[in-house]
C-alpha cells in the first residue's frame, strides 16, 4: 500500500476514510476536515480519532470538570507548584520537598485481559508520576468487581490482582492501600484504578513541553511494537456490546523490567540536568506524545516516524502513531546535551533514538521516509477537539429508589440476632479479610512503608532523619452515591479524608478517579454533574484542591451503568512518621478506654447491613457534614502529635461493630463494649453515620483527651476497653478473637482457592 | 568496614540493604553489576528484586554480571556474601551454594511477616543469633521454593549447613529450608528479607539486624 502524504490526500479529496471504525463521529470527521481545509491523511485521521477519543479529550466531562478550577489552589501545607493540566499535580510538603499523586483509571483493558490491562495501568501512573521529575514511592489500588461468586469475578479478580503485584513488585514500589469492593454493577465493568505517589525536591520539578528551536527530540525506552493500538479509541470510549467481536489486540503488554530501568534512567537523566522537558507516552501513545509536547512548547515540532525503532518491522506510520506500547517516554533535549543523554541510555540499556527536532513552524509535522505524512496545528489534535455539552437529567427513578429507605426494613433484636448479623456482616465480600489480595502485594520494599493496608490510611517515609512523611487513602462507597451522588462524592470525600487523618496526618489534596457509565446516558451524566458538584462544594468546605485526576466514563453493559463511582483519593502531610496513629488494638493497649467521637443517627440505607441482611439498596445516604469531619480530623491531628491516643480506626462501611473487630484482629486483643445511653444496640453496631471515629485512650490521658474534645464541643461517649480475647458486646453477646478471625478471613480464600 | 550491596538492572531491595548495614554500623557501599571492582569492600549483599525481569529463570542472566565473576572468585577466599531472596537466586546459578529456587507452590507471589528458626549460628552473617533462636522477618518472593535433590538435602543437613527453616512453610521449599551456606559458612542464601526488618516502624520486628551485626563481627575477627 502507498503511503497516505499530505499531498496525496490534497489531490484525492473523495478518498472513503475509516473515520466511523476508528470511533469518530459524522460531524467530528467533518470538523478535522473543516480544520485541515482537506481530508486528514490516514496518519492524521489516526492521530485526530485517538485523541479525539473520549479518554484523550474528555470530551464529555471537560465543560464539568473545568469546575474544579474554582476552588483555591493553595493546600493547607502551602503552595501548589503545578496543578490541573499537568501529568501530575504538584503539592509543597514542606523542608524543600514536593509531593505529586494521580490515579487514573485503566478499567477497559483489565476486563478484555485482566493480568495485562492492569499491569499496564500500574505502568502508565508510574510514567506519569516520574515524567515530573519525581522518584515514585508508593502504589494503591482501588478495585471494584462483580458479586465474589460470579462466575466471571473468578476470572477476572486473580488475574488483576496478578498484574498488579506483578507489574508492581517488579519495580519495587510498595503497594500501601486500595480497595477491594464488590457490587453486581461492577459485572463485566471491573474497576481497576491506579495510584502512585512520588517525592521530589522542589528543584527538580519538570513540566512536559518541548521548547528551543533546534532542541532534539528523544523517544526512549522500548521499542515501538502491535501492541495496543488503538487501545484508547477502541477500548475506552465505547461500551461492550453483547457478542461484538473479541478487542483482545487493542491491551497493551506490559515488560515491568523495562520500566524499573526507566525509572532509574529517568531520574538519572534530571538529576544528570540533560533535559528540558519529559513526557511519557500512555494513552494516544505518540500521537499524544507529540502533539501535547509541541503544543505545549513555544513553536513546532518535525518528526521522522521512520526513525522510530520497532518490535515489529511490518508496522504502518498510522499504527506506529497509535501504538501503545508500554514503557517508553519522549524527552526533549539541547543539542549540547544528546550525547550524555544517549550515554546515561546507554549505561541503562535502555535504547534512545533521536526522532525529530523542534521547529519554528507551529506545525506538528511528520515524515514517513522523508514524504510528509502529517502536518497540523498540534493544539487542534491536543486540545481543540470536539467539546460536548451532554444532556442530563435527573433519572425518572431517584425519586422513587431515594423513598425506599433501609430504615424500615427488620432487624436484629435479641442477642442471638445481633451476633448472628455481625458474623455475616464480617463475612460478606466487602468487609471481610482481604489478605488474599494484598499478600500479592510487595508493601515492603523501599524501607518506608510505615503504615499499609489494612490500616485506614498507606503512610510514607519521606525523609529519613526529620521523620516527615505523606498518607494516602482512597475511598468511594458507590451505593451512596447512586442514592445521591452529591452527597455521595462528598461522603467519598469525608470518608477519605477522615481516614487520612485518623493516622495523624494532615489532608491537604485531592485527586479523583471518575468511574461512571455511558455519558450518552442522561441519567449518567446526571449522576456525573451532580458528583463534581458535591466534589467542588466539598473541596471548597474543607479547603483542600484537586490536583488531578482521571474520568472512565462508558462503564456499562447494555443499559445496565456501574454504580457512580467517583474514587476519591487524599494526600496527607505528616510532620513525624513515628507519631502515626494505628488502628490495631496491642498488648501494650490493655485497659486503653475507648471513645467513639461524632454522632450516630438512625442511617441504614445503602449500608453494608441492608446490602448484605436484605440485599436492599434504597433511601437516602447518610448526612455528611463536612465542617464536622473537619473537628474530628484537627482532633485526631492533634490527638496523635500530643500522645493522647495510642490507636485510631474511621467508622464507615459495617458500622461500629467493623471497626471494633478490625481492630481487635490487627493488635491481637478484644475489647469489653457497650451500646452509650439512649442508643440502641442495632444501631450502635451496624448505623453508618459519617463523621465518626473510635479512639484508644490511655487512662493517664483520659482528661486531656476528653478536655480537648469538650472545648471543641465534639461529640465523644466512652464506649468501652481494651481487653482480653474477646469482643464482648455487653448485656449482648461475646465472641472470641479466634471465631472471628475464622469467619472474617475464611471469605476470599473459600471463593478463589 | 565497607558492607557493599551489589545493583543489578533490577535490584529493588538495594538500599533496602544498604540502610539495614547502615544501621547495624557499616558503611555501606553500591557497588554496579558492570564494574568488577569491589572497591575494598569487606562483605557483599546481592539484594532482592527481579534482576532483568527474571524473564528466563531468576538470577540467571546476573550470574554473568562483571561483578559476579570478582564476588565468586573473592568468596572461595573467604569474602562473606549474603544473597537475599532473588540474591540467593543468583548465588544458585553461580554454584556458589547447592539447589535450585522455583516458583511457590501457591503460583502465586507471597508477601508476609515470616517466622523462622535459626538452625546454624555459626556461618559469618549468623553469630549474633542463639541456636535455634525463632524470628520474624519479612517474606515476599514469587520464585522462593527451595528445592535440591535428596542426596543434596541430606548433605546439607548432614553437614549442617541449613542456616534457616521455615515455621510453617509458606511455598513448598523441601525440608522448609529458607536459607543456607557453603561449606565453609562465609556464603549464605536466604529467602526472606532481614533488611526489611531493621526498624519497628517500617519492618515487623528488628529480628533482621542480627544478619548485619554478625558479619560486622566477623570481619573484624578475621
Amino acid at each position: 500500500m502507498s503511503t497516505d502524504t499530505v499531498t496525496n490526500a490534497t489531490s484525492t479529496p473523495d478518498v472513503e476514510q475509516p473515520w466511523a471504525e476508528l470511533g469518530l463521529k459524522p460531524d467530528e470527521y467533518q470538523r478535522i476536515r473543516d480544520i485541515l481545509d482537506r481530508r486528514p491523511t490516514s496518519c492524521e485521521l489516526a492521530m485526530y480519532s485517538v485523541m479525539w477519543s473520549e479518554h484523550c479529550s474528555y470530551k464529555s466531562s471537560k465543560v464539568h470538570l473545568k469546575r474544579f478550577g474554582e476552588i483555591p489552589q493553595e493546600t493547607p501545607a502551602g503552595k501548589m507548584l503545578a496543578g490541573i493540566g499537568e501529568n501530575a499535580g504538584v503539592i509543597d510538603i514542606g523542608e524543600g520537598y514536593a509531593v505529586t499523586f494521580k490515579v487514573e483509571s485503566h478499567n477497559h483493558p483489565s476486563y478484555v485481559e485482566p493480568y495485562q490491562g492492569a499491569a499496564t495501568g500500574v505502568g502508565g501512573i508510574v510514567r506519569d508520576i516520574i515524567a515530573m521529575g519525581a522518584r515514585p514511592v508508593a502504589v494503591m489500588d482501588p478495585l471494584r468487581f462483580g458479586p465474589l461468586d460470579a462466575p466471571d469475578t473468578k476470572r477476572v479478580l486473580p488475574g488483576i490482582v496478578s498484574g498488579i503485584g506483578g507489574y508492581g513488585n517488579s519495580l519495587g514500589l510498595p503497594n500501601i492501600g486500595g480497595e477491594v469492593v464488590f457490587d453486581p454493577t461492577y459485572i463485566g465493568n471491573p474497576l481497576v484504578n491506579a495510584l502512585c505517589v512520588g517525592v521530589m525536591r522542589h528543584e527538580d520539578l519538570h513540566l512536559a513541553n518541548a521548547t528551543g528551536v533546534g532542541n532534539q527530540m528523544i523517544l526512549y525506552g522500548a521499542k515501538t511494537g502491535g501492541d495496543g493500538i488503538g487501545g484508547v479509541s477502541i477500548l475506552a470510549s465505547e461500551t461492550f456490546a453483547e457478542g461484538g467481536p473479541t478487542k483482545r489486540p487493542a491491551v497493551q503488554v506490559g515488560d515491568p523490567f523495562m520500566e524499573k530501568l526507566l525509572i532509574e534512567c529517568t531520574l538519572e537523566l534530571f538529576a544528570a540536568k540533560v533535559v528540558e522537558g519529559i513526557q511519557d507516552l500512555g494513552g494516544g501513545g505518540l500521537s499524544c506524545a507529540t502533539s501535547e509536547l509541541a503544543s505545549a512548547g513555544d513553536g513546532g515540532m518535525r518528526v521522522s516516524l521512520d526513525k522510530v525503532p520497532l518490535r515489529d518491522a511490518s508496522l504502518s506510520p498510522e499504527e506506529i502513531l497509535m501504538s501503545e506500547s508500554q514503557e517508553r517516554m519522549m524527552a526533549c533535549v539541547t543539542p549540547a546535551n544528546v550525547e550524555e543523554f544517549l550515554k546515561i541510555c546507554a549505561k541503562w540499556d535502555v535504547q534512545a533514538d533521536v526522532i525529530g527536532e523542534v521547529t519554528d513552524t507551529g506545525r506538528l509535522e511528520i515524515d514517513w521516509h522523508g514524504e510528509r505524512v502529517v502536518d497540523v496545528l498540534p493544539e487542534t489534535v491536543a486540545h481543540e477537539g470536539p467539546v460536548y455539552n451532554r444532556p442530563f437529567a435527573r433519572p425518572s427513578w431517584q425519586d422513587e429508589l431515594q423513598a425506599d429507605g433501609a430504615e424500615k426494613l427488620p432487624r436484629a433484636t435479641t442477642a442471638d440476632e445481633l451476633r448472628a448479623t455481625l458474623l455475616q456482616l464480617i463475612a460478606s465480600p466487602n468487609l471481610c479479610d482481604k489478605s488474599w489480595v494484598t499478600d500479592q502485594y510487595d508493601r515492603y520494599v523501599l524501607g518506608n512503608s510505615v503504615l499499609a493496608q489494612p490500616e485506614d490510611s498507606g503512610m510514607i517515609r519521606v525523609d529519613e532523619t526529620s521523620g516527615l512523611g505523606v498518607a494516602v487513602s482512597t475511598d468511594c462507597n458507590g451505593r451512596f452515591t447512586k442514592l445521591d451522588p452529591y452527597t455521595g462524592a462528598k461522603l467519598a470525600l469525608a470518608e477519605s479524608f477522615r481516614n487520612v487523618a485518623t493516622t495523624g496526618a494532615r489532608p491537604v489534596a485531592v485527586s479523583d478517579c471518575l468511574n461512571f457509565g455511558s455519558p450518552e446516558d442522561p441519567d449518567v451524566m446526571w449522576q456525573f454533574t451532580e458528583a463534581i458538584r458535591g466534589l467542588v462544594d466539598g473541596c471548597k468546605e474543607l479547603g483542600i484542591p484537586v490536583t488531578g485526576g482521571n474520568v472512565s466514563f462508558y462503564n456499562q453493559t447494555g443499559d445496565v451503568a456501574i454504580l457512580p463511582t467517583p474514587v476519591i483519593g487524599v494526600l496527607g502531610v505528616i510532620d513525624d512518621v513515628t507519631r502515626r496513629t494505628p488502628i490495631g488494638f496491642t498488648g501494650e493497649m490493655e485497659g486503653h478506654q475507648l471513645y467513639l467521637l461524632g454522632e450516630t443517627a438512625e442511617e441504614l440505607s445503602g449500608s453494608e447491613w441492608a446490602h448484605v441482611v436484605h440485599s436492599h439498596l434504597g433511601g437516602r445516604p447518610p448526612a455528611v457534614d463536612l465542617a464536622a469531619e473537619q473537628q474530628l480530623a484537627d482532633i485526631l491531628i492533634n490527638a496523635s502529635r500530643d500522645g493522647l491516643i495510642d490507636a485510631a480506626h474511621d467508622v464507615s462501611d459495617g458500622g461500629v461493630a467493623q471497626t471494633l473487630v478490625e481492630s481487635a484482629l490487627r493488635g491481637g486483643v478484644g475489647a469489653r463494649v457497650w451500646a452509650p445511653d439512649n442508643l440502641d444496640p442495632f444501631l450502635f453496631l451496624f448505623a453508618e453515620s459519617a463523621g465518626r471515629a473510635v479512639v484508644a485512650v490511655p487512662r493517664t490521658e483520659e482528661v486531656r483527651f476528653t478536655d480537648m474534645c469538650t472545648a471543641r464541643r465534639f461529640p465523644h461517649t466512652k464506649i468501652g476497653v481494651i481487653t482480653g480475647d474477646t469482643l464482648d458486646v455487653q448485656d449482648q453477646f461475646e465472641i472470641p478473637l479466634t471465631e472471628l478471625r475464622e469467619v472474617w478471613s475464611a471469605t476470599l480464600p473459600a471463593a478463589l482457592g | 568496614m565497607k558492607v557493599g550491596v551489589v545493583t543489578f538492572p533490577g535490584s529493588l531491595d538495594d538500599a533496602d540493604a544498604r540502610r539495614a548495614a547502615a544501621v547495624a554500623g557499616a558503611e555501606a557501599v553500591a557497588l554496579w553489576h558492570a564494574d568488577a571492582d569491589l572497591h575494598g569492600v569487606d562483605a557483599v549483599v546481592l539484594p532482592g528484586g527481579f534482576s532483568y525481569g527474571d524473564y528466563l529463570r531468576a538470577g540467571a542472566i546476573s550470574r554473568f554480571a562483571p561483578v559476579m565473576e570478582t564476588i565468586i572468585k573473592k568468596a572461595g577466599e573467604g569474602l562473606p556474601v549474603l544473597g537475599i531472596c532473588n540474591g540467593f537466586q543468583v548465588l544458585c546459578e553461580s554454584h556458589l551454594l547447592p539447589g535450585a529456587l522455583i516458583k511457590n507452590s501457591l503460583r502465586k507471589f507471597v508477601c508476609r511477616d515470616q517466622v523462622l528458626r535459626i538452625e546454624n549460628n555459626t556461618t559469618a552473617w549468623t553469630s549474633d543469633y542463639d541456636a535455634n533462636h525463632e524470628i520474624t522477618i519479612v517474606l515476599k518472593n514469587q520464585d522462593g521454593s527451595f528445592v535440591a535433590d535428596e542426596a543434596t538435602l541430606d548433605r546439607l543437613e548432614g553437614e549442617g549447613r541449613v542456616v534457616a527453616r521455615y515455621v510453617d512453610n509458606p511455598n513448598g521449599s523441601y525440608r522448609d529450608i529458607a536459607g543456607i551456606t557453603n561449606e565453609r559458612g562465609n556464603v549464605v542464601g536466604l529467602m526472606p528479607h532481614p533488611e526489611h526488618a531493621v526498624e519497628t516502624l517500617t519492618g515487623p520486628t528488628t529480628d533482621g539486624l542480627g544478619f548485619f551485626t554478625s558479619v560486622l563481627k566477623a570481619v573484624v575477627a578475621s
